[in-house]
């Protein structure tokens, strides 16, 4: 095992580039991806047909596919077409349609859309019907009861599973070093080839994946703990009956 | 844009790997033949899996502490680590030992494993690690008194496990074991990241070689997708079966 590669500062900056590009493509397509999924389960369990439909194939279409070739089809398949429209080039999105990391942040976002998507619909389906009958005998307007009630308590639900696809979303970031994003899969690649260690770089990626795994469990734990209403009141319920 | 290449030599040149870089029909063979890949390392790594996971399971709950600790670093690290990386680092990790415990068992001491034993090593390892917790969660839900009413009838370990363990955790496992299978066909696609020829890996060459990536991926997507669903039809069959002799909750 040789690890003295560390101390060049050349290879440091490397690892450092991929590190904050897999944290920032984890929290944009995080955050981007809930939005998504709330209005996929919405869409699913609210919506008129037609969109409830769209958004249930949207599901399927992505959880039944790799992420690598979703990953592929948006960056090669629909990216190579998007030149041929016509003063797209010229546009101000143009230089974000050629950049890897976009198509990485979209394609992620795309994913947890559909698989967080999907953990809320479940939510909101076992939010307990009383409470929704409560809220509109309290003279609820839907979109209130929606807003105030069902959301939050479905998103309490499902909080736990919620944790476990935001790992598999940190787990999945290696992918992009696929598609010339710098993360540290891709900073181990670039030692790789310039020193001829096979593992140890590599060997490194592994421990801090390990360690951002614990990090980030230990946050998402943090959150639930806090979670309005997440712990059982017992006391405070007994003490009112 | 069409015309103007039509003054090209009708038939493609050859390409890198030797097919004809014309176009769809061309393909058509060799990506059949990269599905069938694709479900044959699928249907081998998720066999030895179960193996995998069963012995995990096993060994987790069992009284021997060394085997215990053991189970649980494996299924805590890689459960922990992304898959792609693991599958590159055992990978060439994986090539380098079977070939030298081949080399150690074998005759000639000339023996390289073939990327398809590989690619089914890998992703069996893997895949053993979720079934460890798959199989320990399932194990944990049969009710105690039947276990015990095993012990009773002094049933041996063996014939306790074969009769009455595994019938009773089946259906337990089930859906677990249905998700499993799922991400293994999916993660399939990354063993075309070291270069295994299996239906990903041949729709980039075509996509590559015929400049087509959209229509390539596409149809890349929609069998993965054929996949998957085929065999969700299957697993709701197997579970329904499974379920056969349970309690109606």
């Amino acid at each position: 095992m040789d690890f003295s590669w560390i101390h060049d500062p050349f290879y440091q900056s490397y690892f450092w580039q991929g590190f904050v590009n897999t944290l920032m493509l984890v929290a944009i397509s995080g955050f981007f991806g809930f939005i998504l999924a709330v209005l996929n389960a919405l869409a699913q369990v609210k919506g008129p047909r037609p969109l409830a439909w769209l958004a249930k194939g949207y599901t399927t279409v992505i959880r039944g596919t790799p992420l690598l070739v979703q990953l592929f089809f948006f960056y090669d398949g629909i990216g190579r077409l998007l030149p041929m429209i016509d003063g797209i080039r010229q546009s101000i999105i143009w230089p974000l349609l050629t950049n890897a990391f976009f198509f990485g942040c979209l394609t992620f976002t795309v994913s947890v859309g559909a698989y967080a998507g999907e953990v809320i619909r479940g939510a909101m389906a076992s939010v307990p019907k009383r409470e929704l009958e409560t809220a509109k005998a309290f003279g609820m307007s839907s979109w209130k009861i929606l807003w105030r009630i069902w959301l939050p308590r479905a998103i309490q639900i499902c909080l736990p599973t919620l944790t476990g696809e935001i790992i598999l979303l940190l787990k999945s970031v290696p992918l992009v070093s696929t598609i010339a994003v710098v993360d540290l899969l891709r900073a181990a690649n670039i030692v790789r080839s310039e020193t001829f260690l096979v593992y140890e770089p590599l060997l490194l990626v592994a421990g801090i994946y390990v360690a951002l795994t614990v990090v980030l469990t230990w946050v998402m734990h943090t959150i639930e703990k806090n979670f309005p209403g997440a712990k059982p009141q017992k006391s405070a319920l007994f003490s009112r009956l | 844009m069409g015309q103007r290449t039509s003054a090209a030599p009708k038939k493609g040149k050859k390409t890198l790997h030797g097919y004809q870089s014309e176009g769809l029909a061309d393909w058509a063979g060799p990506l059949l033949q990269g599905t069938l890949t694709t479900l044959e390392i699928a249907l081998a790594a998720y066999a030895i899996g179960i193996l995998l996971g069963l012995m995990g399971a096993l060994a987790k709950l069992g009284k021997v502490r060394v085997l215990a600790v053991i189970a649980s670093a494996y299924s805590t690290i890689v459960r922990a680590v992304p898959e792609l990386l693991l599958i590159i680092i055992l990978f060439y990790a994986g090539t380098q030992a079977l070939t030298a415990l081949m080399n150690a068992l074998g005759t000639d001491g000339r023996t390289e494993v073939s990327g398809f034993v590989a690619a089914i090593a890998v992703l069996a390892f893997v895949q053993g690690a979720y079934m460890t917790e798959v199989f320990r969660g399932a194990i944990l839900a049969i009710p105690k008194g039947q276990l015990e009413a095993a012990d009773a009838y002094g049933m041996t370990a063996f014939m306790k496990f074969r009769r009455i363990t595994v019938p009773a955790m089946l259906p337990n496992a089930l859906s677990g074991m249905s998700n499993l299978w799922l991400i293994l066909i999916k993660d399939t696609a990354l063993v075309s990241v070291v270069g295994f020829e299996e239906l990903f890996f041949t729709a980039q060459q075509a996509a590559a070689s015929t400049n087509k990536y959209f229509t390539f991926y596409a149809i890349a997507g929609v069998t993965y997708l054929m996949l998957t669903m085929a065999s969700n039809a299957v697993f709701s069959k197997a579970e329904k079966l499974a379920r056969h002799g349970q309690a109606r909750s």
